[in-house]
């Protein structure tokens, strides 16, 4: 393999979601922090062996829950009682039990919408390039592959050595990851 | 998965996925569909019929904008007609999809994998179909963006937030736009799939395109989870909502026969009933026709059975007691509505209304019926037509009797009415023939997730 060209890392392909999960749980053990693993369908395993929770999806779909409750009501009261006001027979202009339906749709839109929006832009998508597309075989991590790629940047990596790691962890075939 | 599970008469549960099916063959078998497969004659047909029928509800909508709603059998004092009967029918069938994607997936049910994604589809095209009504309704539906939304116009006028009719567009509104986003989300990883499968370059970059780059990373997994199991938690307490709402437009009314506290619970059910008659509808000659019985197996099919017979009952629980709170209320009025359902002119369709909602569905006690698809999808048919026809029994009769004999009329559904109903039909149609040939119609990722290689040996349990 050609050792000169820049490279993104090194990438291990594998055949079950087993040998995918003892192998990300091992190069996790190994120090590896700059790794991921790729599969067809989502593996629980996987997020525990690589510790990648993001707890910051659920605390931003609360926020936008509040903010769409918080415009929803808002803008019922400020549309009743300040923009349009219409006095019948003196009833309050911010008669709240009729305003809770809308509030309640607006909480469950914004909510909603940032739930999307959280999981594709902290994800960095959309990216229509990414390196590990520049191996072939990785068109069947989308079907029915496993794969796990140890970036360049990570501070441990050495490609002899990161290649003997990954050689360690019995993969299919082992590539290298064009930048 | 585990063995098929014995019961002591000796009846073996059909699998959610017939066995020795791989990664490799659930995800060739959909996604060829798409890609490859070549489509049958039906499919072509179908697709015909229904974009014939949409180009009718083109023709009866530019008359409807030239000439206004007096070309439809509405007047006093049946002022509401087939436009609303036929938006809570559309908007009930809808509902099916968001229980079966939400609901199922909180409540841990396996078996919803093969069927919540054209399930969600048929959501959004009803809804679509749905929308129609209230939009054209006012006959002049670009003066509506100002009774509708709420923006800063120059006559200065707000929307009353008051009023049910509001509610409905801010429910609705919200309903399609997450159930578009549900859809979505669950069908970006199949995207990546066919993005990577596709022969051609320009299929290839529409649906990578599509797919916004998705590659499967296990970060990207672990994200993507938590989004859609929040979403599904949103997503429930909207669904009945929604209905709710809708039942609202009726039950906030003074008129006997809508003025009811029993609507919103009795509408929710009913939106559940007529929509799995619906997913049924479509599931039993979608898998015969594309040889998917061993994703879609008689467990489904059995399992959405028996949810309509018992959202039926439901239904039926609300028809009793609609009849009660008639006697019950002592009120002349109510007494009179219910009297007048069951024997004045309309009572045909209240009788045939009880027969195809509450008696042919039935029959699904039987387990031959159950589990023979030509059966239970002429019952489907048959509750399909059952919930329609409550809607109009539940909007004409109860306005056809004003308060003042010489105030009483009948209601006579004209051809455009009748072209605009069956129009949305084939509009349903086409969008849902469509839906079959560009987009895999049953989620593939999900299916992974059932295939018994899935499971990690030797995990701890978590």
């Amino acid at each position: 393999m050609d050792q000169t060209r820049p490279t993104y890392g090194l990438m291990a392909e594998f055949d079950d979601p087993t040998a995918l999960v003892a192998a990300a749980r091992q190069t996790y053990a190994e120090g590896y922090r700059q790794f991921d693993s790729y599969s067809p369908f989502p593996i629980h395993e996987l997020f525990d062996a690589m510790k990648c929770e993001d707890r910051r999806v659920p605390l931003f779909v609360l926020l936008g829950g509040i903010v769409g409750a918080v415009v929803g009501f808002g803008l019922q009261a400020w549309v009743s009682a300040v923009a349009y006001p219409l006095n019948i027979g003196g009833r309050p202009f911010i008669s709240w039990p009729m305003f809770i339906p809308v509030t309640f749709e607006l909480t469950i839109l914004f909510a909603a919408l940032t739930a999307v929006l959280s999981w594709i832009l902290l994800s960095g998508l959309p990216l229509p390039y990414h390196p590990v597309f520049n191996v072939p075989r990785f068109a069947t991590a989308s079907q029915d592959r496993f794969f796990l790629a140890i970036e360049a940047v990570d501070p441990k990596f050495d490609r002899k050595r990161t290649f003997e790691f990954l050689q360690s962890l019995g993969p299919r075939e082992i590539n290298d990851v064009e930048a | 998965m585990d063995p098929k599970p014995a019961t002591t008469s000796g009846y073996i549960r059909p699998p959610v996925i017939e066995p020795g099916h791989t990664f490799t063959s659930v995800t060739e078998k959909i996604s060829a569909i798409v890609l490859t497969r070549r489509h049958p004659f039906s499919w072509f047909f179908g697709l015909t019929v229904g974009f014939l029928m949409t180009m009718m509800l083109m023709m009866a909508l530019t008359y409807l904008l030239i000439k206004g709603t007096g070309i439809w059998g509405i007047n006093v004092p049946v002022g509401w007609g087939f436009a609303i009967i036929n938006f809570v029918w559309w908007i009930g069938i809808g509902h099916a999809g968001t229980l079966i994607s939400a609901i199922l997936l909180l409540l841990n049910q396996d078996w919803r994998t093969s069927i919540n994604r054209f399930a969600e589809a048929m959501t959004l095209f009803a809804v679509a179909c749905a929308a129609i009504f209230p939009l054209v309704h006012t006959g002049r539906p670009w003066l509506a963006a100002y009774w509708l939304f709420p923006y800063p116009n120059s006559m200065g006028v707000w929307p009353q937030f008051r009023s049910p009719l509001i509610w409905d567009v801010f429910a609705v509104g919200t309903y399609a736009t997450v159930s578009l986003l549900f859809w979505y989300t669950g069908l970006v990883p199949d995207l990546a799939t066919l993005r990577d499968r596709a022969k051609r370059v320009w299929v290839a970059r529409l649906y990578g395109a599509l797919a916004l780059g998705w590659r499967g990373s296990a970060r990207h997994w672990a994200r993507y989870e938590t989004a859609y199991l929040l979403l599904a938690g949103l997503s429930t307490p909207l669904v009945l909502s929604v209905h709710t709402v809708v039942s609202f437009d009726f039950a906030v009314s003074i008129i006997p026969g809508w003025h009811a506290t029993i609507f919103p619970p009795y509408f929710v059910a009913g939106a559940i009933y007529a929509g799995f008659a619906m997913v049924l509808t479509l599931a039993i000659p979608l898998r015969a026709i594309y040889g998917l019985q061993d994703f879609i197996t008689m467990r489904h099919i059995e399992n959405m059975a028996k949810v309509m017979l018992v959202t039926g009952l439901i239904v039926g629980y609300g028809y009793v007691m609609e009849a009660f709170f008639g006697w019950y209320s002592a009120n002349r009025y109510e007494s009179f509505m219910i009297w007048n359902r069951m024997t004045g002119p309309y009572a045909p369709y209240y009788w045939a209304l009880i027969f195809c909602n509450i008696i042919t569905p039935q029959w699904i006690w039987f387990k031959r019926v159950r589990t023979t698809p030509i059966l239970l999808f002429m019952v489907a048919m048959v509750v399909n037509v059952g919930m329609w026809l409550e809607r109009f029994v539940i909007v004409v009769t109860s306005l056809h009797r004003d308060f003042l004999p010489s105030s009483w009329g009948m209601f006579h559904a004209t051809r455009w009415d009748y072209m605009t109903f069956f129009g949305t039909i084939g509009l349903f149609v086409t969008l849902f023939f469509l839906f079959i040939r560009v987009l895999p119609m049953i989620s593939i990722f999900e299916m992974r997730t059932i295939v018994p290689g899935a499971k990690v040996k030797g995990a701890e349990p978590h």
